[in-house]
């Protein structure tokens, strides 16, 4: 723009083509925007997809854990003695459930005591190799955020009284009808906070993919700074895009608290 | 069979004309981990009868009612439910308890579903029922015990009595042949043992077979065809309730009843 030119403009006028530059030069130049819409639908796919194996496996994982719990597996040097003394013991079933418990022991420390980004390089350059990139970091994070959410399950499982099993199991219920219908839904409602963060932090944790090269909001903020030399406007523009997908979570999850707590009704 | 109940110190007494058995127990041991809480219980529950066990708190009474429906696994012994031995690994643990209710002292009613929900579920779930048959007979069963304006609320907004009976007759839903009550008015407060006691008066006298755990002497007397006094594990002495309470044989039961009556 020529100096004389500038004094014909209203005094705003620089910051709108300062603001409309930064729009253009971040999204509509060689049609960048495309490259940010491709890196949120990468995000909200890993996401969802981890977000989903990881209840699964969390789930399952906690009610083996406290299933072992309840049965109370003897120590394997008991059993053998009952053995002897009776000629039968249940030390197969002993065995077995004690060999779980130690697997899911193994898993959570293992999955927790290890950065996510190092475990999400092993599945990409070491085991899945040859796997579509996407896939290995839902797996990836998914088998992490799993190792979390088993926690957060055991502990609304037990928290939900043992009379409600029995009840269940008094009416005829199967043992897996009275988890599904009966325990599941009350520990649901005891751990709902608990899984709200965690979903949140899962969201979070998927700006690291990247570093398996896939193009996921953050590296898309990324790639487009390196052609502009503009920092500012595509990483803010990607927090903001993140701060409301966590708005739209913690809005959920309060939709769904309100609705759980309708039975609280005195 | 016959011998083993001999060999007990007591007979058990078979109600006049009722001969068929519906729970059958055989020489039940429990124990958990070293401590043996049961220890050697014989008895015969026939059809129609109205079994009170009583006795002081930790003699095993709930540990004895709750492995008639196998919530306890007993450590040896057995227990057979109209001739089918249930303490039997093979037994098919859930149908035999859809025949057996339960009634608890905490009453246990599913928080998070509506009080039709509470007894709709098991007979819906098993297959019992259809949907909307199993709405009917809540209904129906609501009405009796005088709640159905309840059907649509949560267990959180009725009374202990209210919920105890809808615990009751969510028991009921399942027609099961054999009612097990667990001390269930001893959560209760006093003003509302009554309306408990009377639900189940009523229920005994429509001829379900009872086994009721409980502190009530005056339910005992009244509705009870046979008291059993437990202690330490064991049947220490049983019979009629006339008998039982005017004439208490044993020194430990003479105790327990001068501190009770």
């Amino acid at each position: 723009m020529s100096p004389d030119s500038t004094s014909a403009l209203p005094f705003w006028s620089d910051a709108l083509s300062f603001w409309s530059d930064a729009i253009s030069r971040t999204f509509l130049v060689e049609e960048r925007y495309k490259i940010f819409l491709q890196g949120f639908w990468n995000t909200m796919l890993i996401t969802v997809g981890a977000l989903l194996l990881g209840v699964f496996i969390g789930v399952s994982v906690a009610i083996v854990r406290v299933y072992v719990y309840q049965a109370q597996p003897q120590p394997f040097w008991k059993s053998a003695g009952q053995f002897l003394r009776t000629g039968k013991s249940f030390w197969l079933r002993s065995l077995l459930l004690k060999s779980m418990d130690a697997l899911a022991e193994l898993y959570l420390t293992l999955f927790r005591g290890t950065p996510v980004v190092v475990q999400l390089m092993i599945w990409s350059f070491v085991i899945l190799t040859t796997t579509n990139p996407i896939l290995v970091a839902i797996i990836g994070f998914g088998v992490n955020s799993g190792a979390y959410v088993a926690e957060i399950a055991r502990a609304g499982i037990m928290a939900v009284d043992k009379g409600q099993t029995e009840a269940g199991r008094s009416l005829g219920l199967s043992a897996w009808t009275t988890m599904r219908l009966i325990v599941l839904p009350q520990a649901l409602k005891n751990v709902l906070p608990a899984l709200g963060n965690e979903f949140i932090s899962l969201l979070k944790e998927t700006s690291i993919v990247g570093y398996i090269a896939i193009v996921d909001l953050t590296k898309a903020a990324g790639l487009v700074r390196a052609r502009t030399f503009d920092a500012f406007f595509p990483l803010i523009c990607v927090a903001l895009v993140y701060l409301a997908l966590v708005l739209l979570l913690s809005a959920v999850q309060k939709r769904l608290e309100r609705r759980m707590r309708e039975s609280d009704r005195k | 069979m016959n011998s083993k109940a001999q060999s007990q110190n007591v007979t058990p007494v078979a109600p006049a004309g009722a001969t068929e058995a519906a729970i059958q127990v055989e020489n039940l041991c429990k124990s958990f981990g070293d401590h043996q809480v049961l220890k050697g219980i014989t008895d015969v529950i026939h059809k129609g009868e109205k079994v009170v066990v009583i006795g002081p708190s930790g003699s095993g009474k709930s540990t004895y009612l709750r492995c008639l429906n196998l919530l306890e696994t007993p450590t040896s012994g057995q227990i057979f439910v109209h001739g089918e031995e249930i303490t039997n690994p093979k037994c098919r643990v859930d149908s035999l308890r859809r025949r057996m209710g339960m009634v608890f002292q905490h009453f246990n009613l599913f928080p998070h579903k509506t009080i039709l929900e509470n007894i709709t579920l098991a007979p819906v779930q098993t297959g019992l029922m259809k949907p909307r048959e199993a709405r009917e007979r809540a209904m129906e069963l609501l009405q009796r015990i005088g709640l159905p304006e309840k059907a649509k609320e949560y267990p959180g907004m009725l009374s202990g009595g209210q919920k105890q009976r809808v615990a009751i007759v969510r028991a009921l839903a399942m027609r099961p042949e054999v009612m097990l009550f667990d001390e269930p008015t001893s959560a209760l407060d006093p003003e509302m043992v009554g309306e408990v006691l009377s639900l189940m008066k009523e229920l005994a006298l429509a001829g379900m077979t009872m086994v009721v755990v409980t502190h009530e002497m005056g339910f005992a007397r009244e509705v009870g065809t046979r008291v059993c006094f437990m202690d330490d594990g064991k049947i220490m002495e049983q019979g009629t309730p006339e008998a039982f309470f005017s004439h208490p044989s044993h020194p430990r039961l003479k105790d327990f009843l001068s501190k009770v009556l």
